[in-house]
């Protein structure tokens, strides 16, 4: 039996946002999806392809039309700590210093733990994304690619079954977000964590995932069929390059993310060495 | 640089003081006899400022005395005004059901002039010093009522996410994100409600007659000493300005975006 699984999950959305099965827009059909404990999992899809509607249905903060999500089998209902959220921007909270972001997480989940142990764990999750030094600061005062830093240890900390990460750098410029890829694949190689992650980054999720799923243009997107990644992590960018195989990994994610029922007016864009399935 | 930057920040408020006192000058000389120039507005007040803490029976006083009695009655009816007033909007932002019942209530409350509360007022409390609290307050609480309800509906969802993921009671969400996502808009209610205040103080002590700058205003209309009417209303308007920048003061600290 599969950690994570998604079985036949649909949701659509009326032009007002509010789900509804009347004449509604189809935004997510028929998602099937198993995810092995451990493992980790990136879904790649292009901007408006409906990836933060599948990531928003998996943390419970919406329910689906039709379908069911399983964690350890049993359906999940509404959201809960057990589904850590990274999100794509904005989800510190900017009157708390970086400590009390990441404690409010430990707090909410380990109400078994001492004051102290609960602070030494904050600092632990600091720490591991390099963080030390700002513990005192408040969102305002960091770069962009801290304040992600920070909502990854916040995810971390919180020490969650699954990690659900909703595009966590695409707002970042490159060198930082590439920056951080490297360091998120080394944090994953030390904790092991089953992580789900949201990208339009082909770079990023093979760099990251063991398996990558390819999300068609919606409306009405589904997944198409898994891409396996199988080199040992971590991985970095120049060993990647280097490997044979990692271009023709990144011609079948192409291929994938082309083939599906296409609007028309967006188009993949390839600039230098950087594939993205159009930006956001 | 920094020449530019005096010229722009002291010398043409300087200016704009100056246009103002002439104009004044002219007018007091031509058009309106009856209107004290800046000069004898001066040698008449000098008293009542160079000796701002004098005392000569209730109602020749100093005007630092009178400022210090308004402002008293400005800072209760302004307290009473935001501790009705903060949970007031609260409860109308975060529930929709309190909304649609009170808020018609509230749109006709709003726009009432303090003249027209204040007879109210002393029929209630039967003593002018309650009654020009109770106006202070029942005009000044409506800014603070509005913006902090649209404050806690413009929460950003995705605060609301980081709470509802934590499963984090109704109490901590409230400690922990709502209130304090909320703060900033409060505050800017609580300027303007600051602001109302000090314009209803006038109004109040005038009907009243309580000792204070506008009961002083409104006195020495009477006495025919029109050179004070001048005083008290310079002195309400540097004070009120003095307020607003205050209150914009600790507004700033709020902003946390």
């Amino acid at each position: 039996m599969a950690f994570l699984e998604i079985r036949g999950v649909s949701k659509s959305f009326n032009l007002n946002g509010k789900s509804r099965s009347g004449s509604a827009l189809p935004v997510l059909r028929d998602i099937n999806l198993a995810i092995n404990e451990r493992e980790f999992v990136c879904i790649v899809g292009r901007s408006g392809s409906g990836k933060t509607t599948l990531i928003s249905l998996v943390a419970g903060l919406i329910e689906p039309d039709q379908g069911e999500i399983l964690l350890e089998g049993k359906p999940i209902q509404g959201p809960d700590p057990e589904r850590g959220v990274v999100f794509q921007n904005y989800s510190l909270l900017p009157w708390m210093t970086v400590f009390e972001n990441v404690h409010l997480g430990v707090d909410a989940v380990a109400s078994e733990l001492t004051a102290k142990e609960k602070r030494e764990r904050t600092e632990h999750y600091i720490k591991l994304v390099n963080l030390g030094n700002a513990a005192g600061k408040r969102p305002l005062e960091l770069s962009g690619g801290m304040r992600q830093r920070v909502a990854v240890a916040r995810g971390l900390a919180m020490d969650p079954k699954v990690l659900l990460m909703d595009e966590p750098f695409s707002a970042l410029d490159a060198l930082t977000r590439a920056t951080l890829q490297e360091e998120l694949a080394r944090i994953w190689t030390e904790t092991k964590k089953t992580v789900v992650m949201i990208t339009n980054d082909i770079d990023e999720a093979i760099l990251l995932a063991d398996c990558i799923y390819p999300l068609t243009s919606g409306p009405g997107a589904t997944l198409g069929p898994a891409i396996a990644v199988a080199s040992a992590h971590p991985r970095s960018r120049q060993q990647l390059s280097r490997e044979s195989q990692y271009q023709q990994l990144r011609r079948d994610m192409i291929g994938a993310l082309v083939s599906g029922p296409r609007t028309g007016n967006e188009p993949h864009t390839e600039r230098g060495s950087t594939v993205t399935a159009a930006s956001n | 640089m920094t020449r530019r930057i005096d010229f722009a920040t002291v010398v043409l408020p300087i200016l704009g003081l100056g246009v103002m006192l002439l104009i004044w000058t002219i007018l007091s000389t031509t058009v309106a006899r009856d209107l004290p120039s800046p000069m004898k507005t001066w040698e008449e007040s000098k008293q009542y400022i160079l000796n701002p803490f004098f005392k000569d029976g209730e109602m020749n006083q100093g005007i630092g005395r009178f400022a210090f009695l308004s402002l008293v009655r400005v800072a209760k009816g302004f307290l009473l005004a935001i501790v009705i007033g903060t949970p007031l909007g609260f409860l109308l932002g975060l529930s929709a059901f309190f909304h649609r019942t009170f808020d018609p209530v509230i749109q006709i409350l709003r726009p009432i002039s303090p003249l027209a509360w204040l007879p109210l007022g002393l029929v209630i409390f039967r003593q002018s010093e309650p009654a020009a609290i109770f106006t202070i307050a029942i005009c000044a609480m409506w800014p603070t009522v509005i913006n902090t309800a649209v404050g806690v509906r413009s929460i950003s969802p995705e605060y609301l996410n980081v709470g509802r993921v934590l499963k984090l009671s109704r109490m901590k969400t409230l400690r922990r994100i709502i209130i304090p996502a909320t703060l900033p808009y409060v505050f800017t209610g609580y300027r303007l409600s600051l602001g109302l205040a000090w314009l209803v103080i006038v109004a109040s002590e005038m009907l009243t007659g309580a000792p204070g700058v506008g009961g002083f205003l409104w006195q020495e209309y009477n006495s025919l000493v029109y050179s004070h009417i001048l005083l008290s209303i310079i002195t309400i308007g540097l004070i009120g300005f003095s307020l607003d920048r205050l209150m914009g003061v600790v507004e700033r600290r709020f902003k946390t975006a």
